[in-house]
């Protein structure tokens, strides 16, 4: 490690000029990142992590400038560079891995082909030359079988698979810098692990310095030498990543910390706490949600009672409100090849569990374990091929049986909530009519009844009121998500399915949305599928697991035993593959 | 591949038998009749007999139908009335003049609209932007017919730069091995005579191909507009690949996907834009020769010529549906 840094950020401010004027995205940022150092930017979407990466490459969006501070590579200012100088540093001096593997590689030319141009126009090897080293490049960023694999196209290839090539090209002209824009937070944990041993080995072994940008604590801790965090556009803390972690000097770290699902952390027991414990929750959003907002959670609070005896009047808590027996789906796949038939391809395999009514069941899995899948049948989106799934005793409906009556009830007592709350509202409907969809659907009430009923509903979510004129795309992640789940309760279901719905979510935000969720099952006795693939949440809000893993459920049980005594080899791997697993974090998981 | 190829030369039969039924109940819907248009509105009874029996425009219009599909069965497109020749060489002799006019077209406007969408979308906003958006939609509105006799009288009449009507001047004597002139005089060393014949193409193809031009260009700078926000396009960038390489390997060969398969619906445009464009060049295709038949009423011309012209629209279109399998590698299986 020389002395003088590699990369020095002095001050930079960075802005996007924008219909309404000028807005600051990140100012006064200061950090170095010396040679072969791991450096860690953290912060949650919006923080300016992103976009000071972005500026470091001199890769920012159309409208946007440095507009202050130096970003010095080797002494020279890049900030300052005319563009043509910095497009020749970068891939060569500085490369990058982005961040979502689906759509950062040409969907058109061959993956070796895009090594190889990396190689060629880098002039790291003369036009023509490229594919032994292509070969090389691709085999040492983990690819399997690198030879045929780079005569075939970015479709051809898995997620993962797609990263080590995007790795490969970060790395194939050796830069200096490597900046790592969320690198794996898009692929599925124990993918994730294998990728980022593999870059971090890789990275060390070349001697390259990797700015790491990611949202995710844990992950910065275990790959950084040194943390900054970032908030609202500035830094507002940075050190050596484990004191940082065990002596947090800034609140907002505090917040981000405590925030973080781990494993340690416990179920939110709202339930139990009763009514205060709800009003504490409801206090804290109110706390950390933006605008005014006048009615307070105790007239829900108050409904609380009388939502639990209606429960108890369903048939009471615990008993089974979702059966699912010996389900399976098969779908069918076209084959390859010229005259090739469809082949079956089996997504869900004789899986069957329980959903108890007024608790919280989750199905975990990676991506392809089927467990969306599941929860479209059990949402009556498709229908199984074999097997049963009944709800409150009686068959689902599903979209070709006839019955549409008896459909048309059951989607009054089942809502989603979907991942993307980018995309699960219409954009062309304001906040209000959102919420008020479902209501004016199924006919109920008049006008001014319907009007009440949204307005109880975003208090029961904590929004405000002034946001019912709004659209979708005027409002954060965590407000829109916050409107989906108030649409889903429109109807007063009795189940809610939430598949990944905090997910796309900042932690902070993701723990507000958890504890909502809780308090609102707490309230109204509602009961949860939750599917998820992140371990750490599901620990917070399951009382039952069920963990899928190529169609099959592999283990089932409570949360407890599953997590404390994980009965198969590879929910161990999954476990084991949760970044910062074993990291003692200064604030303690469980303040929740 | 295969299986799609076949199913969409299979799904042509009843197309085509749908189309025919179509056509020979619209072209004897048409006013008047052939024999009075082949002899005139003071023709005798008798005469008009006469004709509508050699033809056998007297006999029921079912049995008419099942004849004339008996006949196409075996090749046989039927006899024109006015030019006493078979319907099949009538075609044959024009369509290569009809072939040459919309490959040049559609090469001139596929030439210019690319380029111009692209620049257009790097401007995105800027005044050859908004320049260009203004001049294609002018080049969809302006009617083809009007385009051509503004070109014509401009270039030809006033300006006497390009000829006014025709494939080939008259005092020009050359051998036709193919009927495609340019390519005539090419093979057979010709140059004055191919030179002559693109010179008679340039008006009429430039007319024909305003539409297909201005269409093009626009898809083509929307289509780069989204492309070149994509995340491939910043790593591309990123990982150093040169502009150049960028522009081409990336941006353009991402963003021309969509812009093929709008060419290939441009076809049909330009045979019937062809119409419109030869009568007012007075150029020998088929479109010049559909419009004398129905003035003529000339109804084995009309049912043939469509019927062909419909043919040859769906074979264009299964090319390019099959080529867009070679051009998109995640659609080739």
């Amino acid at each position: 490690m020389s002395e003088a840094p590699l990369l020095s950020i002095r001050d930079l401010e960075v802005s996007f000029r924008t219909d309404a004027g000028t807005t600051t995205a990140v100012r006064g940022v200061s950090f170095d990142v010396r040679a072969g150092e791991t450096v860690a930017v953290v912060g949650e979407s919006g923080s300016g992590k992103s976009t000071t990466a972005a500026a470091v490459i001199g890769l920012l969006a159309g409208n946007g400038r440095v507009t202050g501070g130096q970003i010095l590579l080797d002494g020279v200012d890049l900030a300052a560079l005319p563009p043509t100088e910095l497009a020749r540093l970068r891939g060569s001096r500085i490369g990058m891995v982005p961040q979502d593997p689906m759509s950062n590689l040409n969907p058109v030319r061959l993956v070796g082909r895009q090594v190889d141009e990396t190689l060629v126009d880098n002039e790291v090897v003369p036009a023509g030359r490229a594919r032994a080293r292509t070969v090389e490049l691709l085999e040492e960023a983990g690819l399997p079988d690198a030879g045929r694999r780079a005569r075939q196209y970015p479709h051809e290839f898995s997620g993962g698979m797609r990263q080590r090539a995007l790795i490969a090209m970060g790395l194939a002209a050796r830069p200096a810098l490597l900046i790592a824009d969320e690198p794996t937070s898009a692929l599925d944990v124990t993918v994730q692990r294998t990728i980022l041993d593999n870059l971090t080995e890789l990275t060390r072994s070349l001697g390259v310095a990797v700015l790491l940008i990611t949202h995710d604590l844990g992950l910065a801790a275990e790959r950084a030498q040194r943390v900054v965090v970032m908030y609202g556009g500035e830094v507002v803390e940075q050190g050596p990543s484990e004191a940082l972690l065990r002596a947090p000097q800034h609140p907002y770290t505090r917040r981000l910390l405590a925030a973080a699902p781990s494993l340690a952390s416990r179920r939110i027991e709202l339930a139990k706490q009763g009514v205060l414990g709800a009003d504490a929750v409801a206090a804290d959003l109110l706390a950390t949600t933006a605008g005014e907002h006048g009615h307070g959670a105790a007239a829900p609070a108050g409904a609380a009672a009388g939502a639990r005896a209606d429960v108890a009047a369903r048939g009471g808590v615990g008993t089974p409100l979702v059966e699912v027996e010996h389900v399976s789906k098969v779908f069918s796949l076209r084959g390859k090849g010229l005259l090739a038939r469809s082949q079956p391809f089996t997504a869900v395999d004789d899986v069957s569990f329980v959903v108890p009514r007024g608790r919280t069941v989750a199905v975990v899995g990676e991506s392809g374990s089927g467990k969306s899948t599941v929860a479209r049948m059990i949402l009556g989106l498709l229908t199984p091929s074999s097997g049963r799934i009944r709800f409150d005793g009686e068959e689902v409906a599903s979209g070709d049986r006839v019955d549409r009556a008896a459909q048309v009830r059951f989607r009054r007592r089942v809502q989603p909530i979907f991942q993307d709350p980018y995309a699960s509202l219409d954009p062309l409907y304001t906040i209000y009519r959102t919420i008020e969809e479902p209501l004016r659907v199924h006919r109920v009430g008049d006008a001014a009844a319907r009007r009440d009923r949204v307005h109880a509903l975003m208090d029961d979510v904590a929004l405000p009121h002034d946001l019912l004129r709004r659209y979708p795309g005027e409002l954060s992640g965590g407000q829109r998500q916050r409107v989906a789940i108030a649409r889903a309760l429109a109807l007063e279901p009795e189940l809610v399915v939430c598949d990944e719905a905090v997910s796309a979510l900042d932690v902070v935000v993701q723990s507000q949305v958890l504890h909502l969720l809780a308090d609102l099952q707490a309230r109204l006795g509602l009961s949860y599928l939750f599917i998820s693939h992140d371990l750490a949440v599901v620990r917070q809000v399951a009382d039952e697991v069920c963990v899928m893993q190529g169609g099959r459920v592999v283990e089932r049980g409570s949360v407890d035993d599953v997590f404390e005594r994980p009965a198969t080899d590879y929910t161990r791997s999954l476990l084991a593959a949760i970044p910062g697993r074993g990291l003692q974090l200064g604030a303690g998981g469980d303040a929740a | 591949m295969v299986r799609l190829i076949l199913r969409r030369l299979a799904l042509l039969v009843p197309t085509l038998l749908g189309l025919s039924v179509l056509l020979f109940a619209w072209v004897r819907a048409l006013p008047g009749g052939p024999a009075t248009a082949l002899l005139g509105e003071r023709a005798t009874p008798e005469a008009v007999e006469r004709i509508n029996a050699l033809y056998g425009f007297d006999r029921p219009i079912v049995e008419q139908y099942v004849r004339y599909l008996g006949q196409l069965v075996t090749g046989n497109f039927g006899v024109s009335t006015r030019t006493g020749r078979p319907v099949l060489e009538e075609f044959a002799s024009r369509f290569p003049a009809t072939v040459e006019l919309t490959v040049l077209a559609l090469l001139l406007a596929v030439a210019v609209a690319i380029p111009l969408g692209y620049l257009a979308a790097r401007h995105q906003g800027r005044t050859l932007d908004h320049l260009t958006v203004v001049a294609s939609l002018l080049g969809v509105t302006v009617p083809v017919f009007f385009l051509a006799f503004l070109l014509k009288y401009a270039f030809a009449v006033e300006l006497g730069w390009f000829p006014s009507s025709g494939r080939q001047d008259p005092a020009m004597i050359a051998t036709h091995p193919t009927g495609l002139y340019v390519l005539d005089g090419l093979l057979t060393r010709e140059w004055d005579a191919s030179w002559d014949a693109l010179v008679h193409l340039v008006l009429p193809a430039l007319a024909l191909g305003s539409i297909p031009l201005a269409v093009i260009a626009r898809i083509t700078r929307a289509s780069v507009i989204d492309v070149q926000s994509a995340d491939y396009v910043r790593t591309a960038r990123a990982k150093g690949l040169l502009p150049r390489h960028v522009r081409d390997r990336v941006v353009l060969r991402n963003a021309l996907l969509p812009v093929s398969t709008t060419i290939g619906l441009q076809v049909g445009l330009l045979l019937s834009g062809a119409v419109l464009t030869e009568t007012v060049f007075a150029f020998p295709g088929i479109g010049s020769f559909l419009a004398e038949a129905v003035f003529n009423l000339d109804y084995a011309v009309l049912q043939g010529f469509i019927l062909i012209i419909a043919v040859v629209y769906a074979l264009v279109n299964l090319l390019v549906d099959v080529s867009y399998g070679l051009i998109d590698p995640r659609i080739a299986r």
